[in-house]
């Protein structure tokens, strides 16, 4: 079963990457991009599993983490960029 | 036996967590607008994240992994919903924003924006340029 | 000081299970650690009631329970939608719509729990709080409807008191 979780992990990312190259505007990457981050870190999950090492879920939880914090980054430039014009705002 | 049990449980978790992810994959792909693909990731990011951590911690039974398993699953609830809202909220911030109050019809094709064309056409370029 | 004590033991447990060496030297870190956030979030002024809602500790199991049955129901509702837009092409399956919806919950915790749980259950999501209105957007008007029925509502304002 962990096979299969995995293949369909990839299969998930992989139509994910697709949203990502399709756009059309940049927020449908943004939440692909998101889409496929957390699917990494169930991915790290199962596979720290199938290999039986438990050590790996440090590493996906630390990719959780990181995966939330450059979303949210990313997301802050977009919002002030497209509100006026590109000049960092405070709120 | 119980181990059987519980194997049996956590693949059966595991398979209805794949099914639903690639549910949600799918409509990724193929909704129309940007604000019905977020909910369409809404579905991998809660049920099937859910599932397949669940199936996960059956298999660990109880050690380290399966608090380190809870901590992730509790980890993606919490900034899920966070950065969808992010997300919404900056789409409001743009070109796509949803009109003040009432409902669209159920048209297919994209959000409508409430600029004028021209702009739209700019933010497109915008849009494709810098990416 | 409760909000500071309990965020001491919630760090604690956190570095505890998270770590599984349990050698004086690692243990003394750990307290370092925990010594350095605490002093930090106090600085920053985050341990207060709201960071450290311990007046629901009590009713938030209850709560999630609930969320976690409609999380399921809703899950399944938006599944079928896209299935059905993926056998029937030609008809239209969803009908996306949007909302402003009054909410009479006062505290920001309130609002900011009900927001959170309506874009936590798929086909709905709040876009933006602006005073006591939640804009959602939601993939049917059934979705909607149900938000304004207020059963969601209902229950973060009991939790709220």
């Amino acid at each position: 079963m962990l096979a299969t979780t995995i293949i369909a992990l990839l299969v998930v990312m992989a139509m994910a990457l697709t949203r990502a190259l399709l756009g059309p505007t940049i927020y449908d990457r943004i939440l692909a991009v998101n889409v496929f981050g957390t699917k990494t870190v169930l991915l790290i999950a199962v596979i720290c599993f199938t290999l039986g090492k438990p050590e790996f879920l440090d590493i996906a939880l630390v990719y959780a983490l990181i995966n939330f914090v450059s979303v949210i980054g990313v997301l802050r430039y977009f919002e002030f960029r497209s509100s006026n014009g590109g000049e960092v705002m405070d709120d | 036996m119980i181990e059987q049990i519980v194997l049996l449980l956590s693949g059966c978790a595991l398979a209805l967590g794949c099914f639903f992810m690639l549910s949600g994959a799918v409509g990724l792909l193929r909704f129309p607008d940007f604000y019905t693909r977020m909910h369409a990731a809404g579905v991998t990011d809660t049920l099937a994240t859910f599932l397949i951590l669940g199936g996960l911690m059956l298999l660990a039974g109880w050690s380290l992994a399966l608090f380190k398993l809870g901590l992730i699953l509790l980890f993606l609830f919490f900034t899920g919903p966070v950065a969808s809202h992010a997300l919404a909220r900056a789409a409001q911030h743009s070109e796509w924003k949803l009109s003040g109050s009432g409902s669209r019809g159920g048209k297919r094709g994209p959000a409508e924006p409430v600029s004028a064309p021209a702009e739209v056409a700019e933010a497109d370029a915008l849009n494709t340029d810098r990416v | 000081m409760r909000y500071t004590l309990s965020l001491i033991a919630v760090l604690a447990f956190i570095w505890l299970a998270n770590s599984g060496l349990y050698t004086p030297l690692l243990l003394t870190f750990g307290l370092l650690s925990i010594a350095l956030v605490i002093l930090l979030a106090r600085r920053m002024q985050l341990v207060d009631r709201e960071s450290q809602p311990l007046h629901l500790a009590a009713a938030l199991p209850g709560y999630y329970w609930w969320l976690l049955c409609k999380i399921v129901q809703s899950n399944l509702q938006v599944v079928a939608c896209v299935w059905r837009s993926v056998f029937s092409p030609s008809e239209s399956v969803i009908s996306p719509t949007h909302a402003r919806l009054r909410t009479s919950l006062r505290t920001d915790l309130g609002k900011v729990l009900y927001a959170n749980s309506i874009t936590l259950t798929p086909g709905t999501v709040a876009v933006a709080i602006e005073g006591d209105e939640v804009l959602v957007h939601a993939l049917d008007a059934d979705g909607i409807e149900e938000l304004r029925r207020g059963d969601m509502e209902r229950r973060v304002r009991v939790l709220e008191e």
